[in-house]
């Protein structure tokens, strides 16, 4: 059973990688340029030590926003809000940080909480206009996104919280003192983020919570069934909006591992999209932590990689592509390998009955 | 009479089911021709069929003599076979004349509709066929009823020759089900031939010209009215004696288990559904709610599980108030919980039957332990359920999906009677299931009465109720209107109460 | 049904309430209000002809983007993909205006919109895969397809291969003796008379025959939702998709159609961005404007007027911005004024929850206007997408989206 699951579970997954590999070698080919060259230089660039380090460092930030998307689809939620409140966490996280002096623990302790408490908040309100207005939380959340990006690039002028330090034309929040910033890991000749530990502990966190606990159990209850799990006596309303809260808390822990061990200020230069990737990584790793973090390697892989296609004369902008077309791919798959699977099981129930009845026919 | 509709050897295969097999029918022009069978027997698999919506795997289906196959609805239409669904398939954000043209506009150049040409036959047709029905009025502010006339006036807008009404009397009352049959009639002497599907006997007995009985996907024979009886119909269509609940010896307790004092709700847009309801339920007893659908019984239900919080009065469940105490307490206190819409309200579909064990369970022991979910106990329960239920599944790792629903409704009876529960609602608990499973069902339902437990048994079988309850009590518009003796009532005064004709 | 009366009713006030005598009367109130504080103030660029001719001219793209939405979701599909498929107009309009002239610019945005739409609903109806997943795919495929093809095809203007070579423009006109005559009163500074010819005039001089043929889509689409066979094929393939299917129409057809269709509508928007509100390509141009189409649908109720309504009143915010910032202040000035009146109405109809807001928001203008001297920048362009919010949270209950929008459907459900 476990071992025909593992196998269903993965086959979708490495198809669509697959597909989306043939769809580039078959791009390549017609811009005339060797496939199969390119991709064994970007492999080699791409596991050279340095790369691997900055690769590691980016899928931090990848996987905290796969996993605060994969809470929100346990429960059927879209959290294409991922965005704004990673910007809100970052952002909040680096205001609160410079502006305290604490003892070290202390100080990054705080940080990492205003930030989740600033992404979980921003969320909120999406949660609730879902769960009391009934408002879709894509629309709410893609709105929420605007606006937040608005809020903070207010904040962020001279006169308010933001900085214009000489010979920069970014403008940022004050750096965060030294007993506010996480300490780096010397290896490989680059410096892996130590927020790498807090990623691995929210990984855990969340695939305990999810399968173990009672929690859990409501939460994916509720995702499956709100009707269902609202006459078991779940407070289901009440999961819907906590679980909203949750993933955007998570999301607000995106931008945390380069605020604390790399820029010490959030600016305008911390970049957008993280939603779609994060919907993305969730989905190709199917809601699972380990899934998600091989995905989110595999996205700052290509991502680290793609200059080298620049060399070749490529635009490295196929890679973007290549993201997308591996997340309708999988989407495909997964909707082909359930239905097939629906199948096989209906087929072993009806086996079942058929032996039920004649067995009583022959009484 | 000549055959308008001849079905031979019809065939229909699913994964691992077999839905038709030999399948024969012969319907006369002209007549109104019912087809009966318990649930599962393969009746909605015959009618998709004959409406194109399904394709047979075998068989011959001849229609004024001339042999058709039925690719899709369209085929069926041109052919002069229209369907009024059970389920209405009729848009809530359109007018009644939109929704009765869609597929047939009459149009200028396949485009811009002809809206007054049609308004026009629509018209013609409602006052041909004597059918009360407003071209502009918008679906969402109509009854049931007048859906009902909507969803015919479809069918003969579209120049039907043959009318498929599937359980057409399911949803109505019965001043509504003499008004549709008047129509039917109506319908029959204007030279139309109607195939009435149904499973209520007397129903079928009244106004069918012939009726052909359907059992285990296959027809089994044919009858007319007046040559046959209620009794062997019942026999034809289960292949034996309809298996009836047995009494048990009474054992009520003076303690009242359910108190419901004064309550009422209204929904949100300020219509009254329940007013000042009463009741009481001891443990040990039986009390049968008797209504018509839609009189409130859901809010009922709801209000006692602590799902909704009435405008006024009191509810009490075991001692609690549930306007103050949240459904897991009200659950945990000892509340079993079958609800009506099983596969919405009772099942997570695409999760395995060992979660589904869990579900209503997950906050107290066995199947939690403290913050965390037990599996082992989960799945060993499940695999006890499975047993004693008799539910037909290879193991408890499958989803809920895939089993047939009448092995769905045995795993949420076996669930919620887990744990012995003090109080059980169970609401329409044998709709849609095999005899078998209906047997079972009602089986264990009379141990727990025997046990001591009190069952507030919603149901719109009339059988059922008589023969399971110690008491019944009748809602009609929100309002509890009598509470009668099965004993010493008849059906007839039952059916009166339920349609608010007399109060007691 | 005892409660058909009241039902009935109340339908009957809703259409009073949104009868065109009462939303003219409504609008004409407003440009009361307007005239009334540029009197005030002295800040003339609210009914300035320029502000209304670029209104007009940043509404249609948002007009396009929210036809587009209105299409897919009529039929039950929400198209999140309306930005990617503006991207796809923007630079195939470019690329074949470049090389064959404008007119070719546009078939080939039109063309490429339909392939674009007809690959959305591939996914979404024949596959049956998630809404909201095809959707951003799309936008994703769309924006890194389009940088990709830009760094092979444009030549580099100074190493940037983000912009691409300008394109002819399309002629313009004015409309003759009404134009004119409208400038006439505009100058001749009489209250509200002069203000309203001052927004005519903007809106019928300079006009592109593309603006004139795009904005004819609004009435097209209204006739073929409400009068066309198609149209009610496709409203019910949104309402009730089971309903049509058992009355053998197909449904994943009108879907197809449809969903295309809506593409064809945003590349079409991409493509005026290109050009004729502009003259070139620029990576980013689009700059999010599928999404504030999305936006449109919602606050103009899935109608074409209303999405019509939306992208004009959102232009409008856009034009003002871009314009002369100082006048927002005006507009905030015209909000605090109308809550105000609306305080009054609800205070004497009793209504005083919406009373209290309407006296809040008026007391908040107020307070804006006397502390702060400029509106941001930032505020100013969230504005649309603030507002959709807010019409969502208050509004929610009075909307009527299609009842199937952004469900699945497979063919033979029940």
């Amino acid at each position: 059973m476990t071992k025909s699951r593992i196998f269903w579970g993965t086959l979708a997954p490495v198809a669509a990688i697959l597909s989306s590999l043939i769809f580039v070698y078959i791009i390549l080919t017609i811009r005339g340029v060797n496939p199969i060259d390119i991709f064994a230089e970007m492999v080699s660039y791409g596991f050279q030590p340095r790369n691997l380090v900055s690769e590691l460092n980016q899928t931090i930030a990848y996987y905290m926003a796969g996993v605060a998307a994969a809470i929100g689809f346990k429960m059927l939620l879209f959290n294409i809000g991922i965005d704004g409140q990673y910007r809100m966490g970052a952002f909040f996280g680096a205001v609160v940080g410079a502006a305290v002096n604490l003892p070290p623990i202390l100080h990054v302790t705080l940080i990492i909480i205003t930030a989740m408490l600033a992404g979980g908040l921003w969320a909120a309100i999406a949660g609730y206009l879902k769960v009391r207005r009934g408002i879709s939380e894509v629309i709410s959340n893609i709105m929420l996104n605007f606006i937040a990006a608005a809020i903070i690039a207010f904040l962020l002028s001279e006169d308010l919280l933001g900085t214009l330090p000489e010979g920069s034309q970014n403008l940022q929040t004050r750096k965060i003192p030294l007993s506010g910033q996480m300490p780096t890991i010397k290896a490989f000749n680059g410096e892996i983020y130590s927020f790498l530990f807090v990623a691995i502990a929210v990984g855990i966190a969340y695939w305990v919570m999810l399968n173990k606990t009672v929690f859990g159990f409501n939460l994916r209850a509720t995702g499956l069934s709100f009707r269902a799990a609202r006459s078991s006596g779940v407070n289901a309303p009440g999961m819907i909006f906590i679980t909203t809260i949750l993933s955007g808390a998570i999301a607000g822990l995106v931008g945390i591992g380069t605020l604390l061990s790399d820029t010490h200020s959030y600016s305008m230069a911390f970049p957008a999209g993280y939603a779609f990737t994060g919907l993305a990584l969730a989905l190709l790793g199917r809601n699972h932590p380990v899934g998600i973090f091989f995905a989110a390697f595999l996205w700052s892989f290509l991502e680290r990689t793609a200059p080298v296609l620049e060399f070749e004369g490529v635009p490295p902008e196929i890679t973007i592509v290549m993201q997308g077309t591996i997340v309708l791919s999988i989407v495909v798959a997964y909707e082909l390998v359930a239905r097939v699977n629906l199948r096989q099981q209906q087929r072993a129930v009806g086996k079942v009955n058929a032996e039920a009845s004649s067995l009583k026919e022959s009484q | 009479m000549v055959n308008i509709l001849e079905v031979d050897g019809v065939e229909k295969k699913y994964p691992g089911v077999i839905a038709n097999q030999g399948v024969s029918l012969h319907v006369r022009e002209g007549s109104i021709h019912a087809i009966i069978g318990e649930n599962g027997a393969g009746k909605s698999t015959l009618m998709k069929i004959l409406y194109g919506l399904v394709r047979p795997d075998a068989g011959v289906i001849k229609v004024f003599d001339r042999e058709v196959s039925l690719k899709s609805p369209q085929d069926a239409i041109a052919l002069g076979i229209g369907m009024v669904h059970q389920h209405f398939k009729l848009a809530d954000n359109a007018t009644v004349l939109e929704n009765v043209i869609l597929g047939s506009e009459p149009s200028r150049f396949g485009f811009a509709i002809k809206f007054e040409e049609a308004r026009k036959k629509l018209v013609e047709i409602a006052h041909t066929y004597q059918l009360d029905i407003d071209p502009d009025e918008s679906i969402s502010n109509l009854g049931v009823g007048e859906r009902q006339r909507v969803e015919i006036a479809k069918v003969l807008f579209r120049g039907a020759k043959i009318l498929i009404l599937d359980e057409p009397t399911a949803v109505l009352v019965p001043q509504e089900v003499s008004e549709l049959f008047t129509n039917l009639r109506e319908l029959v002497n204007k030279g139309l031939t109607v195939l009435f599907i149904s499973h209520k006997l007397d129903e079928v007995l009244a106004i069918a010209d012939e009726i052909t009985i359907m059992r285990q996907g296959t027809t089994v024979a044919s009858r007319k009215p007046h040559d046959t009886n209620k009794k062997e119909l019942a026999e034809l269509m289960v292949g034996g004696e309809l298996p009836r609940p047995k009494a048990g010896a009474q054992n009520i307790s003076s303690k009242s288990i359910l108190t419901i004092k004064g309550a009422s709700y209204s929904r949100a847009d300020g219509r009254e559904i329940l007013r000042g309801v009463n009741l009481d339920l001891h443990g040990g007893e039986i009390l049968g709610l008797a209504g018509v659908e839609g009189n409130g019984q859901s809010e009922l239900i709801e209000l006692i599980m602590g799902l909704m919080r009435p405008s006024s009065g009191t509810v009490e469940v075991l001692g609690l108030n549930t306007v103050t105490t949240p459904t897991r307490d009200i659950r945990n206190a000892g509340v079993g919980y079958i609800p009506q819409d099983r596969q919405r309200d009772g099942l997570l579909m695409s999760a395995p039957l060992w979660e589904n064990r869990i579900l209503g369970h997950q906050f107290s022991q066995p199947m939690a332990k403290g913050i965390w979910v037990n599996k082992g106990s989960a799945a060993e329960d499940s695999k006890r359920v499975v047993a004693e239920f008799d539910v037909r599944t290879p193991g408890v790792n499958v989803l809920a999906s895939a089993l047939s629903g009448g092995n769905q409704q045995k795993f949420i009876v076996g669930r919620e009677l887990s744990g012995d529960p003090h109080l059980i609602i169970a609401a329409q608990p044998t709709r849609g299931v095999d005899v078998g499973a209906q047997a079972i069902i009602w089986e264990q339902l009379m141990k727990a009465r025997t046990r001591g437990a009190g069952i507030l048994l919603i149901s719109a079988d009339l059988e059922e109720l008589f023969s399971l309850s110690d008491r019944i009590a009748v809602i009609y518009g929100g309002s509890i209107v009598s509470i009668l003796n099965p004993s010493t009532t008849t059906a007839e005064d039952l059916g009166l109460a339920m349609t608010g004709a007399i109060s007691a | 049904m005892t409660a058909k009366t009241p039902e009935k009713k109340r339908s009957k006030a809703k259409k009073f309430f949104t009868s065109p005598a009462r939303i003219t009367l409504a609008i004409a109130g407003l440009f009361f209000i307007i005239s009334l504080v540029e009197l005030i103030t002295g800040a003339t660029d609210i009914t300035s002809p320029g502000t209304s001719g670029a209104t007009l001219r940043f509404a249609i793209p948002l007009l396009m983007a929210g036809l587009g939405g209105l299409w897919a979701e009529r039929v039950g599909v929400i198209n999140i993909g309306l930005e990617g498929m503006m991207i796809v107009g923007t630079w195939t309009a470019a690329w074949f205006g470049y090389l064959h002239g404008p007119l070719v610019g546009f078939a080939a945005a039109a063309i490429f919109g339909l392939a674009s739409g007809f690959f959305h609903a591939v996914l979404t109806v024949k596959i049956g895969i998630d809404q909201a997943v095809s959707g951003l795919a799309i936008n994703l495929i769309a924006a890194g397809g389009a940088r990709y093809l830009s760094g092979i095809f444009f030549p580099p203007v100074g190493g940037d291969r983000t912009v691409s070579p300008p394109v002819d423009s399309f002629p313009t006109f004015t409309i003759p003796i009404i134009a004119p005559l409208l400038e006439k009163i505009d100058s001749q500074n009489i209250f509200f008379i002069s203000n309203l010819a001052g927004v005519l005039h903007g809106l019928t001089k300079d006009l592109s025959l593309v603006t004139v043929a795009l904005l004819l889509l609004v009435p097209l689409t209204s006739w073929i939702l409400w009068r066309s066979k198609f149209g009610l094929r496709m409203r019910f393939s949104g309402e009730n998709p089971m309903a049509a299917e058992s009355l053998g129409i197909n449904v994943y057809r009108i879907r197809y159609i449809a969903i295309s269709i809506s593409g064809m509508m945003a590349s079409l928007g991409g493509a005026y961005l290109a050009l004729v509100a502009s003259s070139v390509y620029r990576e980013g141009q689009t700059a999010g404007r599928g999404f504030i189409g999305l936006a449109t649908v919602i606050f103009g109720n899935w109608r074409p007027g209303g999405v019509f309504a939306g992208s004009m009143l959102f232009g409008f915010t856009d034009a003002l911005r871009v314009r002369q910032s100082e006048s927002v202040m005006s507009l905030v000035m015209v909000a605090g004024i109308v809550a105000a009146i609306l305080g009054i109405y609800y205070s004497i109809a009793r209504r005083w929850k919406f009373a209290a807001i309407s006296i809040g928001v008026a007391f908040f203008g107020l307070w804006i206007n006397q502390r702060v001297d400029i509106i941001p920048q930032e505020f100013v362009t969230v504005f649309p997408n603030f507002t959709t919010l807010i019409v969502l949270t208050f509004l929610a209950q009075r909307l009527t989206p299609p009842a199937m929008a952004g469900m699945p459907y497979r063919r033979g459900s029940e």
